[in-house]
């Protein structure tokens, strides 16, 4: 309340180690979990308000779109601006304790205190998103937002006259570092000769602080800017400052109607209604989701006309790429920013390598904050 | 045309109605901005004020809530007394946790279920954390006189960030993919919950064993009596020999322990963990609890289950009514500044001023 | 660096340095009276939420700005009656006016965070180059509330108020009037600060906008030792460090940020003692009676 700071979620998952350690917990029979009494009672629990823009507004896109398709059958409450702290347990028991069936709950310091109520509730079914721990009744899922990322690189690497990408981070966990470098590869793909600056904000939401970055970013020769922090202000300056701009986590072109070339955005709609369906058949299992593009988790948003249909047709081609499995935007070789090999040609990073990240690849300007 | 009378004693019978009136006041305005939302007023402060307690888990989150706050606040009230102003109480609280926590961290390889003396150490740890950041201050106020109400909030700044580096760097949880957050907490490093299913842990009913405590203090002690006296008379203080300096470095310290000692109840308690942020501003909302309980610790105890069972509502109203989780920050505003002005009447009393006495006489 | 390249870093440091300047005036005025409001943060919020919301409909900058401001005055109002009239305590009034004002402008704004609105429009100069009038706004008031305190009758009382609330009244100075228009004009310049972060600067509204703007006003009026030019000084170094260790991450140089964030903070510590140091200057420039609650008739 008085905090300065915001922290919202992080992101994680897939088969790690760690996750498969919990997930070796024996699964339960398909009937663990039976056909629930109608309308099944479904909570959300968000770390933001809800807003505009942004990773709690795709989430509750998401929500919108799991209401609309199973109408009665379901009722939804949410409960917005949830701290990850102390808090967070009593409000995740609340909806368990109150008849609520299935819990989602959308950022990463949920977790622990999720896999506690889990426990005492081993009857109610619990989604975390971008956790890595599961449970008999504790599903996990993320989206290979990086997959995305790779893509607007492509498209600011096109779209650049200096070269130079700018890009506002909020804190140095994998997850963000894993979109700097897929956006530095995309970009490196068509311009070898492609920087990203990254400036660290250090903060999730500081709209005033994320406008001097990217106002920095320009002032140093950037001309596309992107960012990883959970406010549309660096958009906004790419329009004031005449620069491009590529959102994040939501279609920011309102914020930006001559700057925003595309976005990298989340679409957690399908997924919600297939658990949701899943739950409603009596059929759900604890899975760990980690899905790209091709599960339509991820995607990009509509081009801005400016973009040259020679570039859309490219980026086209690439995301089907993707899609179809030949393209993988950490591929080898692939050498870190000193310019030491980190895998040779041929050979591609793994999963768990990818959600452990804490390097930059080559191209990128600054340094990590340790 | 009135004006304010200070009264020669508190009144107890204003000290009785004044927080009723504020409850009145605030439920009546309460009524009004949930009627505009289309709820009835009725059912929706009972869902604020009642539905949080309907189950024994719901108590036990209630009084877990209130800990921190009780426990930073009776700290506080003694400073307040004495016109020591520590604002900096959530800087103190989270150095208790990084101290506990940090004891944690580094005993975890070697404690087992056996190992008893985890606990008390940590607790230890942690008061010594609040009293190291409560001692700059209260050294800075007596060495070179500067205000303790500005640097105690600028350290209360510096705290979390420090948090943040630990927890970024050095404390990392190595298993736990490059994540700001600490290792979980060895089950020995833990307090136990009261009841078994809720959270509420030992701290509580050592938060009512303090507020006797300071109560008794307040009362029965010559120590006590000084602190109040150099608070309340500074000038009388300094004549009958009572050490100002001594004052503020009594204030501070209790202030600090009682925050660091709080600060390690939350991480041994319901976080289990250090993370980047471990208080949402607990510090901050138990100067209010400290004020709203009128720097008496029976009052701050109620303040502080007054404040948490605001929060617990504010959620409950989300939940039942679909009410934003602004709405419940615009109400408890509205309670807290309605209690603070009520208060006016304990000590003073409305007298009427007549412009020109001789034209009015009735 | 050319003067091209120095120019644009000049220009986001008086930008980011704005809107604590301006706040921090504010509550440089109402301390000096004596009054500490701790509700800057909550009184930016609603001024930012009021400014937005008025320039959003249509009604132009000037008037959004000024809105913002009366919304200060609205919320300082509030603060002025409860620690003035009713005599609660200063400190907590101030926080339980930030949880209200952040309570409000959360809530009423809800419907204004997916609207937008373009930057304010610089003031030409020729030659390419303009002035922000609300960052001009600024400039002129520091000189302003330094004109008031050092060379002013008015501001004398008003420091006389601070010092010695006791002596002033009686001396026959309406103690009471003399410290609600301080508080007011400090609500005014809270509001206003909101107002240029959320009709000139991001420009937008978002529930939280000010993020913490509010709490290191606060810590600046300290830091400047309550004397406006110090005050100007302290926002441009508040705002540059912030500037140029974005330049310097964007050169690539590695910046320790948790250290770099506690500095603003520990560097007010630190002046605050050598303030304190020196007891003339202390007697010379903190206001003596500042949080005290003070009443004719106690």
């Amino acid at each position: 309340m008085f905090s300065p700071r915001r922290r919202q979620l992080l992101q994680f998952a897939a088969a790690t180690p760690l996750a498969a350690a919990f997930a070796s917990v024996p699964r339960p029979a398909r009937a663990a979990f039976p056909k629930p009494e109608l309308p099944l009672k479904v909570g959300y629990v968000y770390v933001s308000p809800i807003g505009d823009a942004g990773w709690t507004y795709q989430h509750d896109l998401g929500r919108k779109a799991v209401e609309a398709s199973f109408g009665d059958k379901v009722m939804i409450k949410v409960i917005e601006s949830v701290s990850e702290g102390a808090d967070a347990e009593r409000v995740i028991r609340e909806f368990a304790s109150s008849g609520y069936g299935l819990v989602f709950a959308t950022s990463f310091g949920y977790m622990n205190p999720l896999l506690r109520v889990a426990k005492q509730f081993p009857k109610g079914i619990f989604e975390h998103a971008t956790g890595y721990r599961q449970a008999p009744n504790v599903g996990i899922y993320a989206a290979r937002y990086y997959e995305a990322r790779y893509l607007t690189g492509i498209l600011a690497g096109r779209m650049s006259k200096s070269g130079v990408a700018g890009y506002v981070a909020a804190f140095p966990i994998p997850e963000v570092v894993m979109g700097i470098n897929a956006f530095m590869l995309g970009m490196k793909s068509v311009n070898p000769q492609a920087q990203v600056k990254v400036i660290w904000v250090n903060a999730w939401f500081d709209p005033g602080k994320e406008r001097e970055a990217a106002a920095t970013l320009v002032a140093q020769g950037a001309d596309v800017l992107t960012q990883h922090t959970d406010s549309t202000a660096v958009v906004q300056t790419a329009e004031d400052k005449g620069a491009y701009a590529i959102g994040y986590h939501s279609d920011m072109s309102k914020y930006g109607p001559k700057a925003h070339l595309s976005a990298a955005t989340h679409h957690w709609e399908g997924y919600y209604r297939r658990v949701v369906q899943q739950v409603l058949d009596g059929s759900w299992a604890p899975d760990n989701v980690w899905g790209g593009i091709k599960d339509g988790m991820v995607g990009l948003a509509p081009l801005h006309p400016a973009v040259p249909a020679e570039v859309g047709a490219l980026v086209a081609t690439k995301k089907q790429d993707i899609i179809d499995g030949r393209l993988l935007p950490f591929q080898g070789p692939l050498f870190d920013q000193a310019g030491r090999q980190v895998i040779g040609a041929g050979a591609k990073l793994t999963d768990d390598e990818l959600l452990k990240m804490n390097y930059y690849v080559e191209g990128v300007v600054g340094q990590m904050p340790k | 045309m009135f004006t304010l009378e200070a009264r020669t004693l508190p009144s107890v019978r204003a000290m009785w109605l004044a927080p009723l009136a504020a409850l009145l006041l605030t439920l009546l305005g309460g009524s009004v901005l949930f009627a505009a939302f289309g709820h009835a007023p009725l059912q929706a402060l009972s869902v604020y004020f009642l539905q949080p307690l309907a189950s024994v888990y719901g108590i036990g989150e209630w009084l877990l809530k209130a800990t921190p706050l009780a426990v930073c606040g009776l700290g506080l009230a003694l400073g307040f007394r004495a016109k020591v102003w520590n604002i900096g109480a959530d800087g103190q609280f989270t150095l208790g946790a990084i101290c506990a926590g940090g004891l944690a961290i580094a005993c975890d390889g070697f404690i087992d279920a056996e190992s008893l003396w985890i606990a008390p150490a940590m607790a230890l740890a942690g008061i010594a954390g609040g009293m190291m950041w409560a001692a700059l201050p209260a050294w800075l106020r007596t060495r070179y006189g500067s205000s303790e109400i500005l640097s105690s909030l600028m350290l209360a700044y510096v705290a979390p960030l420090l948090l943040g580096w630990l927890v970024n760097g050095p404390w990392r949880d190595p298993a736990g993919f490059n994540f700001p957050q600490s290792i979980q907490f060895a089950d020995a490093a833990l307090l136990a919950p009261l009841h078994e299913g809720a959270r509420v842990t030992l701290a509580f009913p050592v938060a009512l064993v303090l507020a006797g405590l300071l109560c008794f203090v307040q009362r029965y002690t010559y120590a006590g009596f000084r602190l109040q006296v150099s608070g309340e008379a500074p000038l009388a203080a300094r004549h009958a020999g009572y050490s100002q300096r001594a004052a503020v470095w009594i204030a501070m310290l209790t202030g600090g322990a009682c925050a660091g000692f709080a600060g390690y109840a939350e991480v041994a308690g319901p976080l289990g963990q250090l993370q980047p942020s471990v208080s949402p501003g607990y510090g901050f909302t138990a100067i209010i609890v400290a004020f709203v309980g009128r720097l008496d610790p029976r009052g701050v105890v109620l303040a502080a289950l007054l404040l948490s069972l605001l929060a617990l509502g504010g959620e409950a109203a989300q939940m039942t009514l679909d009410l934003p989780a602004a709405i419940s920050g615009v109400f408890q505003g509205g309670l807290l500044c309605a209690l603070l002005a009520c208060d006016t009447f304990v000590h003073y009393r409305l007298r009427r001023v007549y412009r020109k006495p001789a034209a009015h006489t009735s | 660096m050319s003067l091209s390249g120095w120019l644009p870093i000049l220009a986001g440091v008086l930008a980011a340095a704005t809107p604590l300047l301006i706040a921090a005036l504010g509550e440089l005025i109402a301390e000096k009276s004596g009054v500490l409001n701790l509700g800057v943060e909550g009184m930016m919020l609603v001024g930012a939420l009021t400014a937005f919301a008025v320039a959003s409909g249509g009604a132009g900058y000037a008037a959004g700005a000024l809105a913002g401001a009366l919304a200060g005055v609205g919320l300082a109002a509030l603060f002025a009656w409860l620690t003035l009239n009713c005599l609660a305590s200063q400190v907590a009034c101030g926080l339980a006016i930030t949880m209200l004002g952040s309570g409000l402008s959360a809530y009423a704004g809800r419907d204004y965070v997916s609207r937008t609105l373009d930057g304010m429009a610089l003031i030409p100069l020729g030659g390419g180059f303009g002035f922000d009038p609300l960052i001009v706004t600024g400039l002129l008031l520091t000189v302003l509330v330094w004109y008031f305190l050092q060379r002013s009758r008015a501001g004398l009382v008003l420091r006389a108020v601070g010092e010695s609330p006791a002596t002033a009244h009686a001396l026959g100075l309406p103690v009471r009037c003399i410290r609600w228009a301080a508080v007011l004009f400090g609500g005014a310049c809270a509001g206003l600060a909101g107002a240029y972060l959320a009709i000139d600067y991001t420009p937008m509204w978002v529930e939280g906008l000010s993020a913490g703007r509010g709490w290191i006003a606060l810590a600046l009026v300290v830091f400047a030792g309550w004397r406006p030019g110090r005050t100007l000084l302290g926002a441009w170094l508040y705002g540059g460090v912030g500037i140029l260790q974005f330049h310097a991450q964007a050169l690539g140089i590695a910046v320790p940020a948790q250290f770099l964030g506690m500095l603003p903070y520990l560097a007010t510590i630190v002046v605050l003692t050598l303030i304190a140091r020196d007891p003339l200057t202390q007697r010379r420039h903190t206001p003596a009676s500042l949080g005290q609650p003070w009443h004719p008739h106690a």
